[in-house]
């Protein structure tokens, strides 16, 4: 649940960008960071190793105004996707008030998208927050590349009840990468009403 | 309006009613005046700013509180690999400017930001009076939830319309 400052009326919101390494969610968030009004966006803040990879998260304030009176702010991270960094990807979920999932089509990553979203469910085990509680938002990613697995087949391993909102996207030319933040915004916020 | 003024993201949502809040932040005022310090930061695990006392303007509060949790974070579990249940306390020592870091009540962490205008020895022993009389406050807190189920949907309707028209606004490109 967001954090809700009555008396500075502020409203804070957690979104986590989860999935496997390599899979886009660093390119959701410096997309997002590079296109924002310097007015609205915080400082990108990485914590990556030198080669690039996320080590222990990305970071990205994100104002969205004075809403009836509140001021509103959404905090974006990243969890590092590959599979050993799980101890790291647990501790960012924590407080988490909204998921984007960021799947690779590449036909050769389709069980590590299984394995990831697993693993999401596992670590939200952990903190006693079950799918059905918390907004998730689906992304399919890497949608340019020509070895992709077809939205269908995606939908049947990670969305078969097709209960989370889906967006196919080219995270680094931006495509679908404003439509599932603007999604999953919406359902963040729509929990406190 | 509801009488609480703070609604922390922990797993059941925890909210912290208005004199408790009033009371958290004197102990933070008197813990920067007692040690001369140049700022105190009260942050949740999660990396949300509670409240603050001393001069923020020089600091990214935000990234300083989302950093600080995840330092303490990742330290937690250092601690529980050799065995510890926690480290209770950080120090971090730069040429001008130190942080003092330690959880309260399980849940909340204190930052305090000192220069040489005061020592690491008063900031400890200040910290750890503040940390308990914080504790009591959080323990009151809980005990309270127990008795008052919190108010778990805080807007009405017209704050999500408004919210998405916002969203429309901002990302519509």
């Amino acid at each position: 649940m967001a954090l809700i400052n009555y008396a500075s009326r502020e409203i804070n919101s957690k979104i986590v960008y989860y999935g496997p390494g390599l899979g886009g969610k660093t390119t959701n968030i410096k997309y997002i960071y590079s296109k924002l009004n310097p007015e609205i966006k915080g400082k990108l803040i990485s914590l990556a190793t030198e080669l690039d990879r996320t080590l222990f998260f990305d970071f990205l304030p994100v104002d969205l105004g004075t809403i009836k009176g509140f001021k509103t702010r959404f905090h974006l991270y990243t969890v590092p996707g590959q599979v050993f960094y799980n101890a790291s990807r647990k501790l960012i979920l924590k407080g988490a008030d909204g998921i984007v999932f960021v799947a690779d089509s590449q036909i050769e990553r389709f069980d590590e998208n299984i394995e990831s979203f697993q693993n999401m469910e596992d670590n939200l085990k952990a903190y006693n927050i079950v799918l059905e509680k918390i907004p998730i938002v689906l992304q399919y990613n890497k949608r340019d590349l020509p070895n992709i697995t077809s939205v269908e087949e995606l939908q049947k391993v990670l969305n078969p009840q097709n209960k989370y909102p889906y967006f196919e996207a080219v995270a680094v030319q931006g495509i679908g990468v404003f439509e599932t933040l603007k999604e999953i915004c919406k359902r963040v916020l729509l929990t406190l009403s | 309006m509801p009488n609480y003024i703070y609604n922390i993201p922990m797993q059941e949502g925890v909210n912290i009613f208005e004199e408790d809040f009033w009371a958290i932040t004197e102990a933070l005022n008197r813990l920067l005046q007692g040690t001369n310090a140049r700022t105190i930061l009260l942050i949740d695990k999660a990396g949300q700013l509670i409240t603050s006392a001393g001069d923020t303007s020089s600091i990214d509060v935000s990234s300083f509180a989302t950093l600080s949790a995840a330092d303490f974070a990742a330290t937690s579990q250092l601690a529980s690999l050799i065995g510890e249940k926690e480290f209770s306390t950080l120090f971090h020592q730069g040429e001008r400017e130190n942080l003092y870091v330690c959880l309260i009540a399980d849940r909340v962490i204190l930052a305090v930001i000192f220069d040489q205008r005061t020592t690491l020895g008063l900031v400890r022993v200040k910290a750890k009076n503040t940390a308990n009389e914080l504790e009591k406050i959080f323990e009151d807190i809980f005990a309270k939830l127990g008795k008052e189920k919190p108010q778990q949907k805080p807007f009405d309707i017209d704050f999500t319309k408004a919210a998405e028209d916002e969203l429309d606004k901002l990302f519509g490109f």
